[in-house]
């Protein structure tokens, strides 16, 4: 069977901040008009439209997705909303791809807003209750808890030091200066992080993105449409997702095998066989400091436990030979959970189209990668572009 | 091609003009009772017991825990109820300085997830340890269950008060 | 020709109840996952390439709601995502997948488990707009007796005609080994029961049940392998109007309109009253069907048609023959996986004492409920 090729040919992001003053609707509707802008297309020309936004908890909001339907740009169109936990910025344009793909649609909007702000009295009390109703909500469990059983257990397995990890939390934070949507931008150092409060050691403060308000959109469509946009459009080369079971406490958390499956996936249909000499720059989900080098493990940007070693030698730098989250990820720029992993896909976007800025990495791009992470640590979604 | 996108959109609320926007407040008041199911109630039932019971699987060998009426790996149910230790190893732990609204906590919380023993290698479950210092604390550390005195068991996880070093 | 390209090759159901106290919904998944998979002969570890869930956060009562799917289903490690809407969406994704070559098998699953959830009413609250349609203190199912009442005052369909959509659903279900809110009524008995949403009543409403779905969606060249009966999915297409209540055009289902549109034109439809067998579609209240049947250009006059006695199973276009939502339940998102269910049942000629005897061609269609004006619509065939 013969698969269409699908192009991304525009963006949009708005700021990230702590709280916006812009409804989710709103946010929604700045990101989409902006990505429309860019692509130089009016709404008209959008055949179909995928939104992406996390629990409905934080919004209050039942079915969020048919509240956020206009503002979305879903007004009398096929809309749907496609839910993958963490992972869903990354998984709208995938979703996305196969609208356009299976010939269902020439043009698609995909767009991932989150308002976590709405809810008090803090948006992780939204978090208890992704818990198990017998075994985990009663012990009080909370995200930070498995989030910090999964680093130790990843320092403990690989002999990996805080201080290792913690220089992840300096680049990125660093590299998202030049980020003009960042919300938690700073010149740290390893010291910083490893003295800022303990929150559920090893996580401490400065390891952990914070809570945002943000949203972000792509326009997908048919080769043959982009080429009338576009000199040089940029391709969709692979997509991948992949989801383990729910029983995490028997999984062995120091790898995501996940990843690797959802990965290969996307390598096999972008043609892929040696990811770490191909990708020229990634994006890589890092809600933590640790998942970026547990993620660039499963992406096989890296060996077991040498992701650690990579940063030390400078190799994840936006001037390195692999540069990682040159956005400044989500440690600098926020995290809006769903909007989080659609402003990674952006920002390779930027790159490949040499619209980044001070943001440009020094080399040469011509396929990039953008992946996001979530559920129980389980869920990878990853997407693949290239530049012809 | 050059930097084409200059304006980013947003208005940003700060901490010090939050009272100055409107907001309409609304409490969701929303109440569940899920059903345990066939493997679940069993396992809450043994907790009153002051045991621990898994499920196993002919196919695969496993003995799983949590327990489940069916294997994930061959996709058939499992076959039957299997009792397991109330003893485990830490497969890894935290320590928890906050609290589920991200308030801080007066005394950190021990947290692991633990490995029992007489399930199949590797599987567990969540839970916190007790009767020990932050020093001690190790991925690999053997542990038992303190449970409630019999006359409070309910029939949850919380029967189990912790684990403590063994 | 009707395209033939993706056809559905494997169906399986739970036991449908108001109450299924002893199981849980990981237990109901599995149990009617493991059916659909024997229906399609396959193992599930090894064929399938793509699975798809279709949930809402508050009716299960977990956030992220799609991290406890995989396990019961089949899918630990493998690609699965959920989709924020009702099954038929679910198979609208399918039929994408398997055109964009991401699987020659597709899995798709929906389940209600209604009992779990104490406050029906307060989740239903929380889906209006928090500012300007959520009225606390008032049943939420105040706009559906909203859009009743412009309905049967632009279409001309009486009060009378809607309660016969729920005298013969209920009726159908009496053959439905799910019926399990079948009855045997009278017009009055629909009409004197408790009004809700005036004009509204109970009656008219379809009442929650517990259930899952699977279906197993193929390409043509696995379908012919798998399959000595496949049901083509000849064409599938799904549209969302106003989110607003305000904006909402109450009196027609312009979802259902413009779906069906372009599920019909990739089918080769161009007139549904005469080229569909039978109709299996969403009845959530009573007056919904009628809408529907009038949109989807099934009949002009739904409320004479009903009434008439030609959606009967005997009639010149049997609608729900299952007994639909108000003879089997409503099961939140699986509703139109029910109805996929029913309709593949009648296609292969397997539906028992309901079978009718033309049963080559249908078409299915969903709505998501209020708030909304999001639906589905897909044209089946058997051949």
């Amino acid at each position: 069977m013969m698969v269409r090729k699908v192009c991304v040919i525009g963006a949009g992001l708005t700021l990230f901040r702590r709280r916006m003053l812009e409804t989710g609707k709103e946010l929604s509707f700045e990101a989409c008009r902006m990505a429309l802008d860019s692509a130089g297309i009016q709404r008209k020309e959008v055949d179909s439209v995928v939104m992406g936004s996390a629990p409905d908890a934080f919004d209050g909001v039942h079915m969020k997705g048919e509240y956020l339907l206009d503002g979305a740009g879903g007004y009398k169109r096929p809309y749907s909303r496609v839910y993958v936990g963490g992972a869903t910025g990354v998984y709208v344009p995938v979703s996305a791809w196969w609208h356009v793909a299976s010939g269902m649609s020439d043009v698609c909007l995909a767009v991932a807003e989150e308002k976590m702000s709405p809810l008090q009295p803090h948006p992780q009390y939204a978090f208890w209750s992704i818990f198990d109703h017998h075994m985990e909500r009663p012990l009080g469990v909370t995200l930070l808890w498995i989030f910090a059983l999964e680093m130790r257990r990843y320092m403990a397995v690989h002999g990996i030091k805080e201080e290792e990890i913690a220089q992840v939390s300096v680049k990125n934070k660093h590299n998202a200066i030049d980020h003009p949507c960042a919300q938690l931008p700073a010149e740290i150092t390893v010291e910083d992080v490893m003295k800022s409060e303990p929150m559920v050691w090893p996580v401490k403060r400065l390891d952990v993105s914070p809570p945002s308000d943000g949203a972000g959109a792509v326009i997908l469509c048919s080769e043959e449409f982009a080429k009338k946009m576009t000199k040089e459009p940029i391709y969709v080369a692979g997509c991948g997702w992949n989801i383990d079971s729910t029983y995490w406490t028997n999984r062995d958390l120091y790898y995501p095998q996940y990843l690797e499956n959802a990965a290969k996936m996307a390598y096999k249909q972008a043609g892929i066989a040696n990811p770490r000499k191909e990708i020229d720059v990634a994006e890589v989900y890092d809600p933590f400091d640790y998942k970026e080098l547990h993620h660039m493990e499963g992406l096989q940007l890296a060996k077991k436990g040498e992701a650690p070693k990579l940063t030390t030698a400078g190799v994840t730098q936006r001037n390195g030979e692999l540069p990682i989250n040159p956005s400044g990820g989500l440690l600098g720029v926020g995290n809006p959970i769903a909007a989080a992993g659609m402003m990674k896909v952006c920002e390779i976007y930027f790159q490949l189209t040499h619209q980044a800025g001070k943001r440009q990495v020094k080399k040469e791009v011509h396929t990039g990668l953008a992946q996001a992470w979530g559920d129980l640590m389980q869920y990878s979604s990853v997407f693949v572009m290239r530049r012809r | 091609m050059s930097e084409r996108v200059k304006f980013f959109p947003g208005r940003e609320i700060r901490s010090r003009s939050i009272d100055e926007v409107l907001a309409s407040e609304y409490a969701a008041d929303l109440k569940y009772s899920w059903a345990s199911g066939a493997a679940m109630s069993r396992f809450l039932i043994e907790l009153k017991n002051g045991r621990i019971i898994a499920r196993k699987c002919n196919k695969c060998k496993r003995i799983l825990l949590p327990p489940r009426i069916f294997c994930e790996d061959c996709f058939r149910e499992t076959d039957g109820w299997f009792y397991v230790k109330d003893t485990g190893t830490v497969n890894t732990y935290s320590i928890s300085y906050v609290a589920a609204d991200a308030s801080r906590l007066k005394e950190p919380l021990f947290v692991a997830v633990i490995n029992i023993e007489g399930a199949t290698e590797g599987m567990g479950f969540l839970h916190l340890l007790g009767e020990v210092s932050e020093k001690e604390l190790k991925v690999g550390m053997r542990v038992g269950a303190v449970w409630k005195p019999e006359a409070e068991r309910i029939g949850s996880i919380l029967d189990i008060r912790y684990f403590k070093p063994i | 020709m009707p395209k033939q390209d993706v056809a559905i090759v494997g169906i399986g159901a739970s036991r449908f109840d108001s109450i299924t106290a002893g199981l849980s919904y990981k237990e109901l998944m599995f149990e009617a996952a493991i059916r659909a998979y024997a229906d399609a002969g396959i193992d599930v570890r090894y064929d399938v390439g793509s699975f798809i869930c279709c949930a809402e956060d508050f009716w299960e009562g977990n956030s992220i709601s799609d991290e406890y799917m995989p396990d019961q289903i089949g899918a630990k490690l493998r690609p699965l995502f959920t989709v924020s809407g009702d099954g038929l969406l679910g198979l609208a994704h399918a039929y994408m997948h398997v055109m964009a070559g991401v699987s020659d098998l597709v899995v798709v699953e929906s389940h209600s488990k209604l009992s779990d959830v104490a406050s029906k009413e307060k989740i239903e609250e929380l889906g209006y707009d928090p500012t300007f349609a959520r009225l606390p203190g008032i049943d939420p199912r105040y706009l559906a007796g909203l859009e009743m009442r412009r309905y049967m005052e632009e279409s001309g369909s009486t009060h009378e005609d809607c309660a016969a959509v729920a005298v013969k659903n209920k009726r159908n279900a009496l053959k439905n080994p799910r019926g399990v809110y079948a009855e045997s009524l009278a017009l009055g008995d629909v009409l004197d029961s408790e009004e809700i949403a005036s004009p509204l009543t109970k009656g008219e409403m379809s009442q929650p049940a517990d259930g899952s779905i699977v279906v197993a969606v193929a390409s043509a060249k696995k379908a012919r392998k798998l399959s000595d009966k496949p049901v083509w999915l000849s064409g599938i297409s799904w549209f969302s109007d106003a989110p607003n209540v305000e904006e909402m055009d109450l009196g027609q289902a312009l979802y259902a309109s413009n779906s069906s549109r372009k599920a019909y034109s990739m089918a080769g439809i161009t007139k549904p009253a005469t080229q569909f067998d039978f109709a299996e579609i969403d009845d959530t209240y009573a007056y919904k069907e009628l809408q529907h049947i009038e949109s989807l250009g099934l009949a002009k006059r739904a409320g004479k048609f009903v009434s008439s006695g030609r959606a009967n199973p005997d009639g010149a276009m049997p609608v729900n023959v299952s007994g639909g939502s108000l003879g089997t339940g409503h099961l939140v998102e699986a509703s139109a996986l029910a109805r996929v269910y029913e309709a593949v049942l009648q296609l292969r000629g397997e539906a028992g004492p309901m079978q009718i005897s033309s049963h080559k061609k249908c078409v299915v269609q969903s709505w998501r409920g209020i708030p909304t004006q999001s639906g589905v619509t897909a044209v089946l065939s058997s051949r």
